[in-house]
């Protein structure tokens, strides 16, 4: 129990997968111009990757481990998550169209989200087991929308802002992250753990 | 060179720490450009259209696992400093896109030169960033760790009081901040 709230904690804040990992930086900065877009995009990620952590581990402990086809894991994961992509998407038009409406654009831009896979091996890498693994991605997920939603609500701010010229668009987008990345810095302290 | 900046964000600032490791996941990503692009190229005419971009995965993602494993096998130390960006080549748009634009329409010498030129081009930028980012965060230039202690670039009295800031993450955010824009304002001025 203990250990789960440790796992919730550090890779929700402490371990922040965009801020602290460098995962998941396209849509980061690619679809935070405007909070609402950022904060449906957060949820979209949240889904997929927990249902792909779920997935690719069941696929690597009794599929891939006891076939000793370890080696095969990347062609394996990458596969595995661009058609669940599909799938899920495929899933929502049908039985789900309002979550469909409000998601769509989002779930195929997500296959090629780093933070998916990158979730997934480490995952893996960590040897957590199934329940771990499920609060391992959730709270990944909860840190990756926590940030896209803080850096969209603070692009929509600095609209009207005076940058200097060179700096308008995507630099300052990076220097916000890296002011919120220090922040983030803070939560280090208050558990002193590093997962 | 701000096109490989746009795309491929995820290796560029996690392992631009410094000079070894940029040039270690430049190299590892070279090789995958290259012979990605060289692959496809050669089976252009035997891929299926609609079938192109499984395919171009599979491919890519085999060649990953190669770089991924040798490096286990022969750098053990550098395979773990870039830890999980190693098998995440395999998303790097940048990758996916130079097959799909230039390598299933181009024979395969051009390919290979498109590829080599792309792969550079990163490392180029890897380079550049681990440059900035170990000179101010650890007062060395080229430390390869257990080989060769790098160029001390200021005095010992730097080297104890270092930025560290910038071995940090939030120091790879704020470098490439100020790389692109030193790049616009070049840009602008330039016309």
């Amino acid at each position: 129990m203990d250990n789960l709230f440790l796992i919730f904690l550090s890779s929700f804040l402490v371990n922040n997968v965009i801020l602290m990992r460098f995962l998941g930086l396209c849509p980061f900065f690619g679809v935070s111009r405007r909070m609402e877009t950022a904060a449906s995009m957060g949820i979209s990620v949240i889904f997929v990757m927990t249902l792909s952590t779920v997935v690719t581990w069941f696929l690597y402990n009794y599929v891939l481990v006891p076939l000793e086809l370890v080696y095969l894991r990347t062609v394996v994961f990458i596969l595995v998550i661009a058609s669940l992509v599909q799938f899920l998407e495929l899933f929502f038009k049908k039985q789900l169209p309002a979550l469909y409406s409000a998601l769509g654009i989002f779930l195929p831009l997500i296959t090629t989200n780093c933070v998916i896979l990158g979730v997934a091996f480490l995952n893996i890498d960590n040897k957590f087991n199934l329940i771990s693994g499920i609060v391992f991605a959730v709270s990944a997920g909860l840190g990756f929308l926590l940030a896209i939603v803080l850096i969209g609500s603070i692009r929509e701010r600095l609209e009207n802002a005076p940058i200097p010229e060179s700096l308008k668009g995507l630099p300052i987008a990076f220097v916000i992250a890296a002011l919120m990345g220090l922040a983030f810095f803070g939560f280090a302290g208050f558990l002193g753990l590093s997962l | 060179m701000i096109l490989v900046i746009a795309i491929g964000l995820c290796p560029t600032l996690a392992v631009s720490t410094s000079v070894y490791n940029g040039l270690g996941m430049g190299l590892a990503a070279t090789f995958v450009f290259v012979f990605s692009n060289m692959l496809i190229s050669s089976l252009r005419k035997i891929i299926p259209d609609n079938l192109r971009i499984p395919i171009f995965i599979i491919i890519i993602a085999s060649l990953v696992t190669i770089i991924d494993y040798t490096l286990k096998a022969y750098l053990p130390p550098l395979s773990a400093r870039l830890g999980v960006f190693v098998p995440l080549i395999v998303v790097n748009c940048g990758i996916l896109g130079r097959a799909e634009a230039f390598a299933y329409k181009n024979p395969v010498n051009l390919s290979l030169m498109d590829g080599i030129g792309t792969g550079l081009g990163f490392t180029l930028i890897l380079v550049i960033m681990g440059t900035i980012r170990e000179i101010l965060g650890q007062g060395v230039w080229m430390n390869i760790p257990g080989v060769f202690d790098g160029f001390k670039v200021f005095g010992s009295a730097f080297t104890e009081s270092s930025v560290i800031l910038f071995i940090l993450p939030p120091g790879g955010f704020l470098t490439i901040a100020l790389l692109m824009g030193l790049f616009n304002y070049r840009r602008k001025k330039n016309g």
